[in-house]
């Protein structure tokens, strides 16, 4: 099959040049290894739109952050999903450490991030009471914002398939071949899944594998590390804790996690950092756990740490050199990076998509499509309807009326819009990450079973192919006294 | 808007104990929601039998015994909707309800039971590390999937935790033909009742491992293994004593939680050691008009025993609604104070109206004490001193005590609950 453009990776970065690049008349690819978007790096983060006082001020990651984060709420109106401005700030815990914070806010200033702000213990505390009696002094940070990675990355696909985009999954590329050509029958030939895709740009967008696919066309090799993070996710029973997003100025006792409401109303706290070898290992472990636990209670000490209900751990994927590669690579015509994207790459991804898509349009002189549809609706939300128009809902479609996971209340017609819109949810992992069923204080212990029925009847598929997400992940192993 | 004189969330055992009682007190008008496909609540996946053996005098299985109780429901004409989800009930008793054949709708109540049962701990709860596959399941999920659906969750098991549900589906999945493996568990004692250690872990030559915890999951997509650890004193995992178990499932079985987001909307004071709301002699909260028996009040053993409860929290339900909305008790109040090895007592006042002759209290203890007193004191008297040969957290409690003894005290004052050492 011959593409235009072929992506590597449907995390939020995929998508976002999947989406930027459907502005324009190009027959677009994605190849995805996992049996969904949004299951890698994208998946485990933090979920923060940072402000853009972090990276240095020149590079990319600056850059980008700065025009990420502005994107960021037209984006998400016109892609219909959770994004909120409930600012930032970084808790400095000693005196002798405040010329440290006054540098960040000259830093942030000088990437051009507004409103920043420094803040006496006093102010501090007026802005976020919980915080601890420890904290000195803060940065605080208006533009910094949470937004839901799996709802940004979810709309970002479907908005591209809408567009035209192709997505192909458990695809894992296992090979890339220059052809030598230029003739339109692509430069690049990939094999994937067994199946060979021709394309004449490449664009890596491969998470913590993009070093991968890099090194197999390039001969300047560039070389990634999964850096884990782990996290804990609080019950949202204790809303307004905490308001903002709260970091650590990094000190004496290493880099610090931050605790920040997430815009479902929970409360997060992570990450950690520690480099492994395996490009899959997103296990947790006590020690990072218990790490983290502690670090996030010297910024809020009440942290109600008996309320957590799941704790995870995503992987970062940080390049050698600190910074966001992206561009044509120069021995490689047609082939496009988007490598070492760590943090802040979920706040930058909308530029990034914009950046590369504005590389290829500008080589091939392209111009943006008439027909393009910029607007995307996500999946009802019935819990945040006026009354009359839920009753109406219902009586339209009755599953709207039926509860399905009862921690969320996420009710059956969600879960069915879930599972049949373009791209939808194929397992119960899918069906979780698009609509909140099983995320819940019980992390589908009632649901599941219900969920599992629902899938097996929408995709007419037993109940025992039903998977936690794709691949081998079985929920079940087969039926009673079979094998007695 | 309908009215009922009573409605009650939950159709499950205490929602239809509390419904019976009511009716048989003469109120007619009695309404109870339930979630679920049908009545009888989580008792229709306990398929085991053990059920209703003070209630009933005989064995019944779970199903059987929610049989029972359903059928008497249907008998008096009690009204009922399944599949339907209470969203909300607010302060002065109207509650808000969804299913897909009214839509959404409202009640409003004279009084109102809080029957909604518990849920299991899941793992995040116990932070548990390593990776997420699929094949880690909290017991009762793989019971509902088991005894319900028919489907095996997994062929070779490990359970962590050794609370009753934990114990039953270490037979079930046996039974079932898969191999359990070993039953792990976080604290020096099972959290189970002692005949379900002999006769489901016992029986079928399954080993318990006390003071062990679960400190890695292995596997990508499906659990491939679980590694155990001895744990001191601290409940912390020691190095060195790890052991992996090559399995392709794990069951938690780690303690239930009162599911109490309703009532929390409500606004009813919540007791911090149950994890369900404070409730006086008649399972009155601290919202008049507002009532709570079986799981949500606090987590039972014994069927048998919430049945109990939720009449009695019926009875006072009904006598509140005959009484124009109001309980007339009259009398002295007594503050009920757990104490010394004692964490809660359920109810935690008792108002004395000379009216009833006994009060049940029940409580549980912290940890597992043997040859001790339950001792009762009354303003300081010291009125009950039982000698107990054991007692363990996994075993509620029950002491009957004698409301002639505080009908000397006009002035109320405090019944305190302790363990004293022999």
């Amino acid at each position: 099959m011959k593409y235009d453009v072929i992506i590597i990776g449907a995390g939020v970065v995929g998508c976002a040049v999947a989406r930027e690049l459907s502005r324009y008349p190009l027959k677009i690819g994605v190849l995805e290894k996992e049996e969904d978007v949004c299951c890698g790096t994208s998946k485990a983060n933090s979920g923060i739109v940072h402000a853009g006082f972090d990276a240095e001020s020149g590079t990319l990651k600056a850059k980008l952050n700065v025009e990420g984060n502005r994107m960021m709420e037209e984006l998400s109106k016109e892609l219909d999903f959770p994004f909120y401005r409930n600012g930032s700030l970084v808790l400095c815990f000693h005196k002798e450490d405040e010329p440290k914070l006054k540098k960040l806010l000259q830093r942030g200033q000088a990437n051009g991030v507004e409103g920043l702000e420094l803040l006496g213990k006093e102010e501090l505390q007026k802005h976020e009471p919980m915080v601890s009696d420890e904290a000195v002094a803060a940065l605080y940070a208006p533009t910094g914002g949470i937004v839901c990675p799996f709802g940004m990355t979810i709309a970002l696909a479907e908005n591209a398939y809408q567009n035209g985009v192709e997505f192909f999954f458990d695809q894992t590329v296992t090979k890339i071949e220059k052809t030598g050509q230029n003739d339109g029958m692509g430069r690049y030939r990939i094999t994937a899944g067994g199946e060979s895709f021709a394309a004449d740009y490449v664009i890596n967008a491969a998470g913590v594998y993009a070093d991968v696919f890099h090194n197999m066309v390039s001969e300047e090799k560039i070389h990634i590390t999964p850096r884990r993070g782990a996290y804990c996710l609080l019950d949202k029973s204790r809303p307004g804790l905490v308001g903002h997003t709260v970091f650590q100025l990094p000190g004496a006792y290493g880099k610090g996690v931050l605790v920040t409401p997430t815009v479902h109303g929970n409360l997060m706290v992570g990450p950690t950092a520690l480099d492994v070898e395996d490009k899959e290992g997103n296990n947790t472990t006590g020690a990072e756990l218990k790490e983290l636990i502690q670090k996030a209670k010297r910024s809020v000490p009440g942290l109600p740490m008996n309320q957590v209900i799941t704790s995870f751990a995503g992987l970062r994927a940080h390049e050698d050199g600190g910074e966001f590669i992206i561009g044509e690579v120069s021995d490689a015509k047609g082939f496009l990076d988007c490598a070492g994207i760590e943090s802040p790459g979920l706040t930058s991804a909308p530029a990034i998509g914009k950046m590369v898509a504005g590389l290829v349009a500008d080589q091939l002189q392209l111009v943006e499509r008439e027909d393009f549809v910029p607007e995307r609706k996500g999946i009802l939300n019935p819990a945040g309807m006026e009354e009359q128009d839920r009753i109406r809902l219902i009586q339209e479609q009755p599953a709207y009326g039926t509860i399905v996971c009862r921690c969320e209340m996420i009710t059956e017609g969600e879960i069915i819009d879930a599972i049949n819109r373009p791209l939808g949810a194929k397992s119960l992992d899918g069906v979780k990450r698009r609509t909140r069923a099983g995320m819940g204080r019980c992390q589908s212990g009632f649901c599941s079973p219900r969920v599992m029925e629902i899938l097996s009847r929408e995709r007419k598929i037993p109940m025992e192919d039903v998977t936690k997400s794709g691949g081998t992940s079985r929920i079940i192993q087969g039926r009673n006294k079979d094998r007695l | 808007m309908e009215s009922y004189d009573i409605v009650i969330v939950g159709g499950g055992p205490a929602g239809l104990a509390a419904a019976l009682a009511a009716k048989k007190k003469g109120v007619r008008s009695i309404l109870i929601l339930e979630r679920d496909r049908e009545l009888g609540g989580i008792l229709n996946q306990c398929i085991h039998n053990g059920f209703g053996l003070h209630t009933f005098q005989e064995e019944l299985t779970g199903p059987e015994y929610a049989a029972r109780f359903a059928a008497q429901v249907k008998q008096e004409g009690i009204a009922f909707l399944l599949n339907t989800m209470v969203m909300d009930i607010s302060p002065d008793q109207v509650v808000t309800a969804m299913n897909s054949e009214e839509g959404l709708f409202q009640i409003s109540a004279k009084a109102v039971i809080l029957a909604m049962g518990c849920r299991e701990r899941p793992r995040g709860a116990l932070n548990i590390p390593g990776y997420r596959p699929a094949g880690i399941f909290s017991a009762g999920t793989a019971q509902r999937l088991v005894n319900i659906e028919g489907y095996l969750p997994g062929r070779e098991v490990v359970i962590l935790g050794s609370g009753d549900i934990g114990l039953i589906m270490a037979r079930r999945m046996t039974l079932e033909g898969a191999k359990v493996k070993v039953v792990a568990e976080l604290l020096p004692y099972s959290g189970g009742l002692k005949r379900n250690i002999v006769q489901c872990l016992n029986d079928y030559g399954i080993p318990l491992k006390l003071s062990h915890t679960v400190v890695d999951i292995q596997g990508k997509e499906r659990v491939t293994g679980v590694t155990l650890a001895k744990v001191d004193e601290n409940r912390n995992p020691i190095p060195g004593t790890e052991e992996t178990y090559a399995c392709d499932t794990l069951l938690l079985s780690c303690g239930l939680v009162p599911e109490n987001e309703l009532s929390k909307g409500i606004g009813v004071l919540m007791n911090p050691v149950t994890l369900g709301p404070v409730v006086n002699e008649s399972f009155q909260t601290s919202v008049e008009g507002v009532f709570a028996c079986g799981n949500v009040l606090h987590v039972h053993d014994l069927v048998d025993f919430v049945s109990q409860e939720a009449a009695s929290a019926g009875e006072s339900a009904a006598e509140y609604v005959l009484g124009g909305c109001s309980l007339k008790k009259e009398g002295p109040n007594f503050q009920v104070k757990a104490q010394g090895g004692v964490r809660y007592t359920v109810p935690s006042s008792i108002r004395y109206d000379g009216k009833r002759q006994q009060q049940t209290i029940r409580f549980r203890v912290g940890d597992v004490y043997k040859n001790h007193f339950i001792s009762v004191y009354l303003n300081g008297r010291r009125l009950i001193h039982k000698k107990r040969q054991i007692m363990a957290p996994g075993e509620m409690e029950e002491l009957n005590f004698d409301l002639n003894w505080i009908s000397d005290c006009p002035g109320g004052g405090e019944i305190r609950i302790t363990l004293e050492e022999a």
